[in-house]
């Protein structure tokens, strides 16, 4: 923006601070604890707009720079001052090709938001409910424009259909590569089909978001477990692929290896959740794939996470009496968004912090009765960084359960890494691939999201997704590897 | 969609399909299963791949009527489709020359033995097999597996075929008679892989069983098929399905299967009671599809 450009923004730039932070409209706590639909409303066009203007158009933006993806925030709420919300989403999509699902899902005050110039002295400016906004409209407008590009003749292969695949597909597809993406489930969307819920991000949403990646030329095949149902150096060699990308996600849940943890009613909080999720289990026997009936019962989850708060809240929703989080360090520790851990609050979660299980109880019979817990307090810091938490002596007490969902992490799977000769691994069995790059030790193949890093979130997964695009996209150019 | 290239029932309540999946043909080994799903509002569940044509692009797979999702299944004709089928799952049999080989399969799961016996023989081993089933009706790939056996043992609970008794009766004589057997592999209903197991753990014969638990993705993401082998979880999708089974606990296994037995009966109640309207819709459904 050249200098001369004056500021369509009717609100002085003195003044933009003393607006208040546009509250977003969410369904009344009372009311969400019982139902999937989501529990974000979204704005309207006025709220979008007074919150736009609150933007203090900084000469440097730092929420771009702390955005994964590097979405142009400053030029698209300007565009949302200047009410024209369609070319606002196109900016958006510049960078981001699922934007109703990143405004949704993103921890903004880790990234965008957490940076920007506001916060210093005032709430940050709602980036994340702007971009869901204008993605919304967009939808709800049905204008999305396919743009249109000279086929280069190359093929990649995508393997897996969460969200760092999917950025992929959309960079690629519209650099003119033809881009097939291999899902192993049934439903394309990887996590975000399976593991967050409803209530957070409705399904249709995800939906559109693939068929618009379909409209612009991107092919999917589903059920395909590449490693078991096709190899790598198969898809290369024998389909013609001129690269694949590998994005298979987090992987393997982790188990605490405590006594009882086979006993029925213990869930890994992916189980859980898939059966909530993919296959509808809450709307059983419409549905045929079966859950416990929760209602009346007493659920606890344990770990810190949004996966954990995902499983939590989804229990509450299926009738649990008490819904208990039980994690082994303090509130501050959280990983979890600071709005899910609000929301979960506002619903009437228990959070029982510095409490770890030890032990499940059972009726004799295999069925989880209790978890035995034990109090924790902070000792030293640990390699991650936090105070590692140390059971307090003599503090142990049993917590009725009836259902008990373990969300303490994963680990990685080893289906690609084990089928790929060359394909290097990491020694806790993560995919190695370069930071700038996202190259592997296998020529054509790159790698990105939860299967290099380990479990992180949906937006850095894309980041890994847009800088392994370009770099995929350099290679097929160039042919230099 | 995957296409039902023939249905044919091989028992009261057991069938075979061939499907047209060109994709898992081209890589199924034995000991190796899908998962499938045959509607929208449909389960994931794993089923037995009892072989394969790479050439023809086809697999078979035999299925055996107990809840609402197997009946359904198996009131599909050639013509018909399944909305999801994905694999080849699991680790394939681990196929070497041994020696003599003792190959049970109880009831439906002499289908998934008999790849296994095939691949056996054909590495040279002597294979011994032993086919148990209820009843002479549901005695399942008779000729398929004493075409690949060296000899062929068949037993029925009742008696109304072969010898009365348990393919542990049969293996018992075996040991008895001094025969030398370097691996014994069994696949059936979990009571009876662990008898064979409590069995040649006494003689210590190593003894592979291939174990069925609930499974939902089949890729290791979910965890629920997590079984406990000598004091540790596994998980049977990746880490399985077989395994040693002096190590299993079939306690465990059979206490996990039970987890939704309430769920199961219903479903089954509703179908039984809809079952003329929900095989036809379906019916129709499929019609409308082909």
């Amino acid at each position: 923006m050249s200098p001369a450009t004056k500021s369509k923004n009717p609100v002085p730039m003195k003044e933009r601070m003393k607006v208040p932070r546009q509250l977003m409209p969410e369904q009344a706590a009372e009311e969400r604890a019982h139902n999937f639909e989501e529990v974000n409303l979204g704005y309207s066009a006025e709220l979008a707009q007074r919150e736009a203007q609150r933007c203090l158009e900084c000469a440097k933006p730092t929420c771009t720079e702390n955005c994964p993806v590097g979405v142009k925030v400053k030029e698209f709420v300007e565009l949302i001052v200047a009410g024209d919300f369609l070319a606002a989403a196109a900016k958006v999509r510049e960078d981001c090709v699922l934007p109703a699902i990143t405004g949704r899902v993103c921890p903004q005050e880790d990234q965008c938001e957490g940076k920007c110039l506001l916060s210093k002295k005032v709430k940050p400016l709602g980036i994340g409910y702007l971009e869901r906004f204008v993605a919304d409209y967009e939808q709800k407008m049905g204008t999305h424009v396919v743009p249109k590009v000279a086929p280069t003749g190359k093929k990649v292969a995508v393997v897996g259909s969460g969200p760092s695949g999917l950025t992929v597909a959309g960079d690629l597809i519209q650099k003119g590569h033809k881009v097939r993406v291999f899902e192993a489930l049934h439903e394309i969307g990887g996590v975000l089909v399976y593991g967050i819920p409803e209530f957070r991000l409705p399904k249709q949403i995800v939906r559109e978001q693939i068929d618009y990646m379909h409209e612009m030329g991107v092919e999917f095949e589903t059920d395909v477990v590449v490693g078991r149902t096709v190899t790598i150096d198969e898809l290369m060699e024998e389909e013609g692929y001129d690269a694949v990308y590998i994005g298979t996600g987090a992987g393997l849940p982790q188990f605490m290896n405590i006594p009882g943890e086979h006993l029925n009613g213990v869930y890994s909080a992916n189980e859980f959740l898939t059966r909530i999720n993919l296959m509808k289990a809450y709307k059983f026997p419409v549905y045929d794939e079966p859950m416990l009936d929760l209602h009346g019962k007493n659920v606890a989850v344990i770990g810190g996470g949004n996966t954990a708060l995902d499983a939590i809240r989804s229990a509450l929703r299926l009738g649990a009496a008490k819904a208990y989080v039980l994690y082994r360090r303090s509130e501050a520790e959280m990983p979890a968004r600071a709005e899910e851990v609000h929301h979960a609050q506002q619903e009437g979660i228990d959070f029982q912090m510095l409490t770890a299980p030890v032990e499940f109880l059972s009726d004799g019979k295999g069925w989880l009765t209790a978890a035995r817990c034990v109090r924790m307090e902070l000792g030293e810091p640990d390699s991650s960084g936090r105070r590692r938490p140390l059971p307090v002596a003599g503090s142990e007490f049993d917590l009725p359960l009836s259902v008990a969902i373990m969300a303490i992490g994963t680990t990685a799977n080893p289906i690609v890494q084990t089928t790929t000769p060359g394909l290097g691994t990491n020694k806790r069995g993560y995919i190695v691939a370069s930071e700038e790059t996202q190259r592997t030790t296998r020529k054509g193949v790159f790698a990105g999201g939860d299967i290099v890093t380990g479990a992180a979130t949906v937006i850095l997964a894309m980041g890994a997704g847009r800088r392994a695009a370009k770099s995929i996209h350099e290679y097929l150019t160039t042919g230099e590897w | 969609m995957f296409k039902i290239i023939h249905a044919q029932f091989l028992a009261p309540g057991i069938k075979r399909f061939v499907i047209d999946a060109p994709r898992i043909a081209r890589k199924q080994k034995p000991g190796q299963f899908v998962i499938l799903r045959i509607y929208e509002e449909g389960e994931r569940i794993p089923v037995t791949i009892e072989n394969s044509d790479p050439e023809r692009g086809t697999i078979n797979i035999v299925v055996q009527s107990a809840g609402k999702t197997t009946n359904l299944l198996n009131s599909l004709n050639t013509g018909d489709s399944i909305l999801d089928v994905v694999g080849p799952l699991g680790k394939p049999s681990e196929i070497a020359n041994y020696g003599t080989v003792v190959v049970v399969g109880g009831g439906v799961g002499t289908a998934m033995a008999y790849p296994t016996a095939a691949a056996l023989k054909r590495a040279g081993n002597r294979v011994l097999s032993i086919v148990g089933a209820r009843s002479k009706e549901l005695v399942i790939l008779e000729s398929e597996m004493r075409a690949v056996s060296d000899a062929l043992m068949i037993s029925t609970d009742d008696g109304s075929y072969a010898d009365k008794g348990f393919v542990t009766d049969k293996l018992r004589q075996l040991i008895q008679n001094g025969t030398r057997i370097d691996l014994v592999v069994a696949v059936g209903p979990i009571v009876m892989m662990k008898a064979v197991s409590e069995l040649t753990r006494q003689e210590n014969i190593h003894t592979v069983v291939s174990l069925n638990p609930i499974m939902i993705d089949g890729t290791g993401m979910c965890g629920g098929c997590r079984v406990l082998i000598d004091g540790k979880s596994q998980f049977a999708c990746v880490d399985g399905p077989e395994f040693d089974g002096h190590k299993v606990d079939f306690g465990v296994l059979v206490q996990r299967n039970s987890m939704y037995r309430e769920c199961e009966q219903l479903s089954m109640e509703e179908f039984k009671r809809n079952q003329h309207t929900c095989v036809a819709t379906f019916q129709e459904v499929q019609g409308a599809q082909r």
